[in-house]
């Protein structure tokens, strides 16, 4: 009964701190330790694992936390075994493990995220700043210190506006009779069948949707060797309709029934009262849904992969030839590893321009090319986070 | 943009009592408005089942060449043997989809429950924010660091493992420096799916009864013990469907076993040697560029096994899902 005063105190708070009085205060019959035995347990597990790796030799940062999170989870397990018991020695040691869960999945998201900036924003600013952006790769050859991507920027940009506009409204008019038509009779029955394959849809994998873009295109044109903007339209949107039908199900869902209520006893058609209250009042959140749903496919690689093969320059027309994208860009250059420079200056034979060589400049490009797609995918989440956080109707008082 | 919106119904913009009338006799009539919406509403929904068909009927047209000249068809000896071609992808597919499954399922179920019964209830949706934030980089992205950056880094861990646990096939082989190989590709997938599976494992635990969960406390059992005997039990389907979901994006992934693997056709286990095995997803996109109509017929052969396959999977895994949310 030592602990029982904090039940008292935490009484007030939200049921999820609630659980945490509660659980405090069950433990009364056995001796509970403050915070700091945890703190002591683990600074013993590092100071013992940096003189382990110290003897062997082979002390690093990376390897003294590595070691350290083991040995604390044995050290202490067996503290709080001795001095609490073993539930709460298997508490304190699941704790451990799942907050070590988290923290294994930061490592990729931050270093990541640190690669990609810290390698990309070389070429982004030399030779002179968004030179990169605003220049192509016309006559750009081996380990010539040139290029750009302004044509794959323009390309990506292009063919996911295509694949916007094939799969808004079909998108919207599916989440349209979901949530208002599929209400009775065998209208219900499809709307479920309909939110199931959704469901499914989204997991298609990315390269089946190329390759359905490929295959549609071949069947029509009867070219095999067929490869224009549009067929990566037609393959992302195939990726896209499922997520818009989703979200913006969510977000019509949300509308009051009262609103559409309130329109139908004003003897307004259904059509209307769809297009002027319920669209209306979720306009905030359908452009949150679509902006969302557009970083989503902006990035994906594979569909563009086999149906938009790759070019130099810049093309603006989705219906003929080849077009760039920053994924496939990203790829190739990936792809064309380092490159071999047999003199120090090479010369562009279209402009006639004098480069320096640089042996690592295929990664280079890639990674600015990868942090110029991470910054439009990046400001794209944060302008549909900002819309649905900025103009979503106040609903409730 | 309202008004032109509204224009072609300006026959129903009368004032409120007069409409009423011809409310009651356009239900029998149905407006024109009506008619065009509701039918656009259900053609758009039945645009999504002609989709999957449509993907289905063209992968199996584009196919066709490759299925009847096979030998399994044909009994041709000279003929392309499809069974002998696909059987491997099918096995590199499967093999790395499940390592990363391995590796990623009970991680995003550490998460999960990190978020949903560890974390401050205040910090929970930034944090689960940090792991959204993971799905909405570009798989080129991870390929590209999963290439330059975790491929040397791995390097130390897989001699290791090589050397001490060289007895164990998965680990066995001549294992050499540059690790493009299936446990470096399935490092990268399992990075890749790992927050579909949180998300989900982590929205079905946030929906275990508040009640039971407090009786469990009430009796005096600690947190682990709670999770152990209330969370986990209510939330198994849903762990199941989410690692059916992350398998099947594991399954369909191309661009971190691409830009990772470097590839083989063997069905050899060692995960650490080089040059061993593909996938199907990989070996289409490299393949695809400069691929013969022959050639083709058979990539989109294997992409329709793919295709089968995580319709398949993903269709159980919703299955459960939408039974479990139910209920």
């Amino acid at each position: 009964m030592t602990s029982t005063s904090a039940a008292p105190r935490d009484a007030g708070t939200p049921p999820r701190g609630g659980s945490h009085a509660l659980m405090t205060g069950s433990g009364a019959a056995e001796t509970r330790l403050p915070w700091w035995h945890l703190a002591m347990t683990a600074g013993i597990a590092l100071v013992v694992s940096a003189v382990i790796l110290l003897l062997l030799g082979v002390f690093s940062i990376p390897a003294l936390v590595l070691l350290g999170y083991v040995l604390h989870l044995i050290i202490g397990y067996t503290y709080s075994r001795v001095r609490e018991g073993r539930r709460w020695a298997m508490d304190r040691f699941v704790t451990l493990l799942v907050f070590g869960a988290f923290a294994v999945a930061m490592i990729p998201l931050f270093s990541l995220l640190w690669e990609v900036l810290s390698r990309g924003i070389h070429k982004l600013i030399t030779p002179a700043p968004l030179q990169f952006w605003t220049t192509d790769m016309a006559g750009v050859i081996g380990g010539m210190d040139a290029g750009g991507i302004s044509h794959a920027i323009v390309g990506t940009l292009l063919i996911t506006l295509g694949a916007t506009l094939i799969s808004v409204p079909i998108g919207l008019f599916t989440s349209i009779f979901l949530v208002e038509y599929a209400r009775y009779g065998w209208q219900k029955v499809l709307g479920r069948g309909i939110t199931f394959l959704v469901d499914v849809m989204t997991g298609i994998p990315s390269i089946v949707a190329g390759l359905f873009g490929l295959a549609l295109f071949i069947t029509i044109t009867k070219d095999p060797g067929i490869r224009i903007g549009f067929m990566g339209s037609v393959a992302l949107s195939v990726l896209m309709i499922p997520t818009v039908v989703r979200s913006s199900e969510e977000m019509l869902r949300l509308v009051p029934m009262e609103l559409r209520e309130a329109a139908y006893g004003l003897g307004v058609p259904k059509w209307l009262t769809i297009v002027r209250v319920v669209l209306r009042t979720a306009i905030a959140g359908l452009t949150t849904a679509v902006t969302l749903a557009i970083a989503r496919v902006i990035g994906e690689t594979a569909p563009l992969l086999l149906t938009v093969g790759s070019v130099p320059m810049l093309n603006t027309n989705l219906f003929s030839g080849r077009m760039q994208t920053l994924p496939t860009f990203i790829n190739s250059q990936y792809g064309a590893g380092n490159a071999v420079c047999n003199s120090d200056v090479m010369t562009n034979p279209i402009s006639g321009i004098d480069y320096a060589c640089s042996t690592s400049i295929n990664f280079d490009r890639a990674w600015a090319a990868a942090l110029t797609l991470i910054i439009i995918v990046m400001v794209l989440n944060i302008a549909a986070r900002l819309v649905s956080y900025f103009f979503s109707p106040k609903l409730g008082r | 943009m309202s008004s032109s919106v509204a224009t072609p119904s300006s026959p129903q913009q009368d004032p409120p009592a007069p409409a009423a009338p011809t409310t009651t006799a356009a239900r029998t009539a149905k407006r024109p408005g009506d008619v065009i919406f509701s039918g656009l509403s259900i053609g758009s929904g039945l645009l999504i089942f002609l989709t999957l068909a449509l993907v289905f009927i063209f992968l199996l047209i584009r196919s066709w060449p490759a299925i009847q000249t096979s030998r399994e068809l044909t009994g041709n000896a000279d003929a392309v043997s499809l069974v002998q071609y696909v059987a491997p992808l099918v096995y590199g597919t499967v093999l790395a989809a499940l390592l990363a499954l391995l590796m990623a399922v009970p991680i995003a179920v550490g998460i999960a429950l990190f978020i949903s019964h560890f974390a401050p209830r205040s910090l929970a949706t930034p944090l689960g924010f940090l792991i959204d934030l993971l799905a909405a980089v570009p798989s080129v992205v991870f390929g590209l660091w999963g290439g330059v950056w975790l491929v040397p880094r791995l390097e130390p861990l897989f001699f290791f493992l090589n050397e001490h646990l060289g007895w164990i096939p998965l680990f066995g082989g001549t294992v050499s420096a540059p690790m493009r190989n299936m446990a470096s590709a399935s490092v990268v997938l399992a990075v890749m799916i790992l927050p579909i599976i949180t998300a989900v494992t982590r929205e079905i635990f946030l929906q275990t009864p508040r009640l039971q969960e407090e009786a469990a406390l009430a009796l005096g059992a600690t947190r682990w013990e709670t999770i152990k005997t209330v969370v986990l039990p209510f939330g198994r389907s849903g762990v199941v469907s989410a690692s059916m979901l992350g398998l099947g994006r594991a399954l369909g992934e191309t661009m971190a076993v691409l830009m990772v693997l470097s590839p083989g056709e063997t069905f050899s286990l060692r995960i650490l040697q080089v040059g061993q095995h593909n996938t199907i997803a990989a070996n289409i996109a490299s393949h695809s560029a400069e691929a013969t109509p022959d050639v083709m017929a058979r990539l989109i052969f294997t992409g329709l096994v793919l295709f089968v396959f995580t319709f398949i999977i993903n269709a159980i895994a919703r299955a459960i899902v939408s039974r479990t949310t139910k209920s």
